[in-house]
């Protein structure tokens, strides 16, 4: 998250408190079952008040306050909603602002014409410089620059994005800050990141996910028996006056703050900004989550499936090892390797020149006084190298030098094939490394594990997750690297019918599969998947397929989307516990209070001042423990990766249990704030 | 307090064998009744081996209970021309709303007794009429458990089981063994079992007396076995020939618990975890425990006004003495536990907060223990609830035993705790200030012979918040389906005999529904494997947040209700009015 001190800025709150009353559309209270019988609450006790007022009832004060009360209770609930939805609806009327007045500067062969930003089609270059919008959704074919990215992701820091590698891809709307590139158009008007952004910020197309259906059946049944029990106590009250022969039975705005008091108020109005918030969280880590149900589903995620490169491990390999074949020196090895590499721009080449200046302080030769020739590396030969003076120096995977020195007549030493298979099993690459016939050695290539990794996997499989390595190397490496990372699986040499393959069986099992991916065959694995992250850099395909794009295009966020995940449901969970734990202190300070003159002896059981003042003070704290909660609402419930046994015991304990306690105290402290200030 | 510990010992130590057994019968590997139950399914027409989705069990369920409801309320208003009828009853006793009150309320298994049994119902009503109800509806209640419990163990089924074997493996392999060996051991207690008449003696002081007899000990064990409830004579196991003696009692305790508790086992088994069934049996027995506890001491302290008196404290009014104080309560709280309703002393005469806790015991919704059967699908309601509220804190959709607990579930669940509101509630709220006119054609609907009872409020026998109590235990006890009397209320007349086998029949049939179409429901599911992140429904944390989901569940919805009714006597009583 960018800012957690942002979350009351001034301006949001204006907006939300405007919205607040806004959505006092009984149309809208309506989609919430137990706000609307609030909202009817509040509409009876409001009559209630008027006639005391006409009639010059000395209960007007008390109906009022009642009143107040009652309508603040709804209000603060559409405020928690506005608010939540707040964030994203300043950004879409920036991101707005910028997409109608932005033009761009289109590339006609080597001319330059401006077009207004809705003009461009798919495959149109477009040049930016220094303070200029990004027109269109695409990728970076030229040059290098820093972006501000602020109008999506809400982080101010900008960010460097350049042709080729994994930070190509950018975003219509975003501003350059520095630099000149040229970016070719991925996207057709109205069908842009920005369009689709829009619309799902704006929460127009927002749709209730199964979870919180589910949870909103059980808050309106809970509703339901609420309002038989707070009706049915006229007819109890009218049998126990009349038996007791004094005191009276509640009125209808006494019945109606009771029966508020009791429904779920509190998660009933936190229910939809939770949800937002959650989708809002997702995005403030640039994942756009094309719906609700895709960040619940992360959740429930049980198999994670993990690309090794670039998530697992760092995107390159380093030499780290010389292994020379019997009768060779390690100094001879070294050379060679190096000869072989100086031509070589893979980052595998650098660092066996690197390695080999370090370890021998060998100088890096100058091809071009040696008239030395450099030989690519070809999908053919699976080799590279270079010829000078007659020698073939070749390094390559073990099967193709061993092919390249056979064909010289030479053999290949069972040693080195050992050596290989024995780097192979270590978890790194093994390069053999021939001069002509002659089998030199070789270079030992290590995955390097990223840092952390070990411990976020051993917290995943804590949390009951298993953890799946993706890999092309062979089955030897990845068993070494899937140890080394602490992973609980692997597929290696995977192809992308392997992958689907593997996603269908966990999905048999009954369990829920998440994965990352970019490539156009990635796609049918990514749309089987439950949680399909697709790098904004990847194909368009595979954008398509899966549930959320993660602008970034960085692979280990999969795990903090799943976080986000569990943190949602986690929140309403809790916050469904804390609201029925709440009741039986409202009860304690009703029940008593509305009674006390037909049957004295409740006094004993009453903690408060008088039976306006309890009813006040209980109707005023279930008010305001929906703003208290706000903050909790929006940022999510605390989390650790821990297992669900400790968890539930923790929330339990936390939620459950404190939430059965919490009331009493505050009822009571609002109940002598009351009686100080004679307002009851 | 040892009473209590020793009973709880021997429940526990039948819990596994018992379920065993049960699972043995239910998984169809029982064979050594085939000989009466191949004929009986040829003769019947049943394919056992049908497998049915949850609506054709449900329907058959209803057909089956709705026929034999009939058929007993025509056998009870004819009982006039039928044979066994040495005291000469007939429809006269058995009014129509009489009868539909009793047939709704055997055919429920409350049992509830509106008629007085030695002054209404001849032998054959009894032994017949009534008696296949004592069979038939605990034989209802184990198989709507066990296509529960079959729902939740199956993977991707479409079916939940066979009704028709469902009940017939259940009548004659379980409860037909058991009562054929208990019945001679009621016997051998000094229970009788004859058909003889009344006897007319003199006794030492010279009075004639009246001493009804008949065939008790076969209705008593099935009143006991399948948590029936419904005794032979009006003081039920009070009454020295229904339950002799001290170890009478004791039998008659462990057989109110001995198949709920076994239930629980056999879910375990059935389930492939046999945690899940101890963590169940577990909640149920702190909620027992716990109960038991509470009114034997409200019962020992008994009343402070007494004191003065230089009386006795502790509260013997209307219990037997050959039971004693912790006998009695111990005995109130298994037969409200498990809604068996048989009684041994008078709840009415319980301190306040002794007759609170059986009360509160049917209020929870008959799940400590429960019915036969009743208890164990009620129960499983509640961990759908519990499992639900608090799944979500663990950051995962909520699953029992591997299946998510979607939409439909928490639906039907609130169906369940909706019905037992409503019919509660609704009717004693009714019930509190319903103003029938004394005379006129109105007044009839709350008349028994020639009393005249006007507004509902005048059946009471007692005034203020006891009174209340009173109504307030009587739709209590319908609903869930217990059939215990709280007595002091005058219930048999039309009105009160209507409402009452109403509440029974949505009690009964608003909770099976729902647990059939969950049933029905999580069969089709796929199973997730359990892993560390998944909540855990075995564990000690479970079972005390199921506790305190019954708990809390039944003291939202019936607080105020409560506090108008035995709180407050409480409250008076030891303010000492």
């Amino acid at each position: 998250m960018s800012k957690s001190n942002s979350l009351f800025q001034k301006e949001l709150v204006g907006r939300a408190i405007k919205d607040a009353f806004r959505k006092l559309d009984p149309r809208l209270v309506a989609k919430n079952p137990v706000m609307f019988v609030v909202l009817v609450g509040s509409v009876v006790t409001s009559y209630f008040f008027i006639r005391d007022l006409v009639t010059g009832s000395s209960n007007a004060l008390f109906t009022g306050q009642l009143t107040l009360w009652l309508w603040f209770t709804v209000l603060f609930a559409n405020f928690a909603e506005a608010m939540a939805e707040g964030r994203g609806k300043a950004q879409a009327d920036s991101l707005r602002k910028a997409r109608t007045t932005m033009t761009a500067r289109r590339l006609r062969g080597s001319d330059e014409e401006r077009v207004a930003a809705p003009e461009l089609i798919k495959g149109d270059l477009v040049v930016c410089e220094p303070g200029d919008y990004i027109p269109a959704d695409g990728e970076v074919i030229e040059g290098i620059a820093s972006v501000d990215e602020s109008a999506i992701t809400g982080e101010s820091a900008p960010v460097i994005r350049e042709s080729g590698g994994d930070r190509s891809a950018v975003t219509g709307g975003t501003k350059v800050l520095s630099d000149r590139i040229v970016v070719r158009v991925t996207q057709d008007p109205g069908n842009s990141f920005l369009d689709r952004m829009i619309s799902l910020v704006e929460g127009a197309q927002r749709q209730k996910t199964p979870n919180e259906i589910a949870l909103s059946i059980l808050l309106s049944g809970l509703t339901l028996v609420f309002l038989i029990a707070t009706v049915t106590l006229l007819p109890f009250a009218q049998y126990a006056v009349n038996q007791a022969g004094k005191g009276m039975t509640p009125t209808v705005p006494v019945l109606a703050a009771l029966l508020v008091c009791l429904i779920p108020t509190t998660i009933g109005g936190l229910l939809s900004a939770i949800g937002i918030a959650g989708m809002d969280r997702v995005m403030q880590r640039n994942v756009l989550a094309m719906s609700g149900r895709a960040v619940e589903a992360a959740g429930d995620v049980s198999t994670l499936l993990l690309d090794k490169t670039g998530t697992i491990t760092l995107g390159n390999r380093q030499a780290s090892a010389f292994h020379p074949a019997p009768g060779i020196s390690e100094h001879d090895l070294a050379e060679a390797a190096q000869l072989s590499s100086l031509a070589d721009e893979t980052p595998e080449g650098r660092s066996i020149v690197v390695l080999a200046k370090e370890k021998f302080n060998i100088r890096e030769h100058d091809l071009e006084s040696m008239h030395a020739e450099f030989v690519p590396f070809t999908a053919q030969t699976r080799m590279s190298g270079v010829d000078y003076d007659g020698r073939h120096v070749r390094k390559g995977a073990t099967e193709s030098i061993r092919r390249f020195v056979e064909e010289q007549g030479g053999t290949f030493p069972k040693e080195v094939a050992e050596i290989a298979e024995r780097v192979s099993k270590e978890g790194s690459t093994p390069l053999v490394v021939a001069d002509g016939k002659r089998v030199l050695g070789v270079v030992q290539l290590k995955d390097i594990v990223k840092g952390g990794m070990k411990q976020r996997f051993a917290q995943m499989r804590e949390m009951g997750i298993k953890t799946v390595m993706i890999t092309g190397d062979n089955p030897l490496t990845a068993a070494a690297i899937a140890a080394e990372a602490g992973v609980d699986d692997f597929i290696a040499e995977a192809t992308p019918e392997q992958k689907l393959a593997y996603i269908r069986g966990e999905q048999t099992g009954g369990r829920l599969v998440a994965m990352t991916g970019d490539g156009t065959n990635d796609a049918p694995a990514l749309a089987q998947a439950d949680v399909g992250v697709a790098m904004n850099t990847g194909t368009q395909a595979a954008k398509e397929a899966g549930n959320m794009v993660d602008l970034d295009s960085n692979p280990t966020k999969l795990i903090e989307v799943v976080e986000i995940g569990k943190q949602l449901l986690m929140t309403r969970g809790a916050l469904t516990t804390f609201s029925i734990a709440n009741d039986v202190a409202k009860y304690f300070a009703i029940i008593p209070a509305m009674f006390i003159v037909t049957y004295p002896e409740l006094g004993r059981i009453n903690f408060l001042s008088n039976p306006k003042s309890a009813v006040l003070a209980a109707v005023i704290f279930n008010a305001l423990i929906i703003i208290a909660l706000i903050p909790l609402a929006l940022r999510g419930v605390a989390y650790r990766p821990m297992n669900a046994a400790k968890v539930l015991r923790r929330n339990l304990l936390l939620y459950g249990v404190v939430g059965v306690i919490i009331p009493f105290p505050f009822i009571w402290l609002i109940d002598k704030i009351l009686v100080l200030l004679r307002l009851a | 307090m040892l009473q209590i510990i020793l009973y709880f010992l021997i429940i526990l130590a039948l819990t596994k064998p018992m379920g065993l057994y049960l699972a043995h019968v239910f998984e169809g590997k029982a064979r050594w009744m085939g000989w009466l139950e191949r004929p009986l399914y040829r003769l019947l027409g049943i394919q056992p081996d049908e497998d049915q989705d949850w609506r054709k069990y449900a329907l058959c369920t209803l057909a089956f209970s709705a026929f034999s409801m009939l058929l007993t309320y025509g056998l009870l208003r004819m009982q006039g021309l039928l044979p066994l009828n040495p005291q000469g009853f007939s429809g006269e006793q058995m009014t129509p709303h009489l009868a539909f009150n009793t047939a709704a309320s055997f055919m429920t298994n409350t049992n509830w007794q509106s008629y007085s049994p030695e002054s209404t119902l001849s032998y054959f009503s009894n032994m017949v009429s009534l008696a296949i109800h004592n069979w038939a509806s605990a034989a209802v209640g184990l198989a709507v458990a066990v296509a529960l419990v079959r729902g939740l163990a199956r993977k991707s089924a479409g079916g939940i089981g066979n009704f028709w074997s469902d009940v017939v493996r259940g009548t004659l392999y379980v409860l037909l063994p058991i009562c054929a060996v208990g019945a001679i051991i009621f016997v051998a207690s000094g229970v009788p079992q004859t058909f003889e008449g009344p006897k007319a003696i003199t006794t030492i002081e010279g009075a004639k007396q009246t001493i009804a007899l008949g065939p008790v000990a076969s209705q008593e064990i099935i009143k006991q076995l399948g948590t029936n409830g419904g005794g032979f004579f009006n003081a039920n196991s009070a009454h020295p020939f229904e339950n002799p003696t001290p170890w009478a009692d004791l039998f008659s305790k462990v057989l109110m618990f001995l198949i709920p508790a076994g239930l629980t086992y056999m879910f375990g088994r059935m389930v492939g975890n046999v945690r899940q069934g101890w963590a169940v049996f577990a909640a149920m027995s702190v909620l027992f425990l716990a109960g038991a506890g509470i009114s034997t001491v409200a019962e020992q302290s008994g009343n402070p006004a007494f004191a003065q008196y230089g009386v006795e404290r502790a509260n013997m009014e209307g219990k037997e003495v050959r039971f004693g104080i912790a006998g009695s309560t111990l005995f109130a709280s298994i037969t409200t536990g498990a809604s068996c309703g048989a009684v041994n002393s008078m709840h009415d005469s319980y301190t306040p907060i002794g007759g609170l806790v059986p009360l509160f015991n049917i209020l929870t919704g008959e799940v400590i223990f429960g019915g036969v059967g009743a208890g164990l699908y009620g129960m499983l309601l509640f961990v759908i609830l519990a499992v639900f509220i608090a799944g979500l804190m663990v950051g995962r959709t909520p699953e029992y035993l591997g299946k998510k607990i979607g939409k439909f579930e928490v639906q039907m669940a609130m169906i369940a705790v909706l019905a037992m509101a409503i019919s509660i509630l609704g009717m004693t709220a009714l019930g509190s200030v319903l103003e029938l006119p004394k005379q006129g054609s109105m007044a009839a609907l709350n008349t028994l012979g020639e009393t005249v009872y006007g507004p509902m409020t005048g059946n009471l026998n007692n005034p203020g918040p006891h009174g209340f109590t009173e109504m307030l235990y009587a739709f209590t006890s319908a609903t869930g389906n217990n059939g215990s009397a709280f007595a002091g209320i005058t219930a048999n007349t039309p009105i009160y005999n209507t409402l009452l086998g109403l509440a029974m029949i949505i009690g009964r049939f608003l909770v099976i529904i729902p647990v059939l179409a969950i049933a029905g429901h999580m069969a089709r599911k796929k199973v997730a494997p359990a892993s560390a992140g998944t909540f855990p429904t075995d564990s000690a944390t479970f079972t005390l947040l199921l506790v305190g989901v019954v708990v809390i569940v039944g003291a939202l919805t019936f607080f105020p209700a409560l506090a108008l009714g035995p709180i407050v006597e409480h409250l008076q009583m030891t303010g000492g009015r």
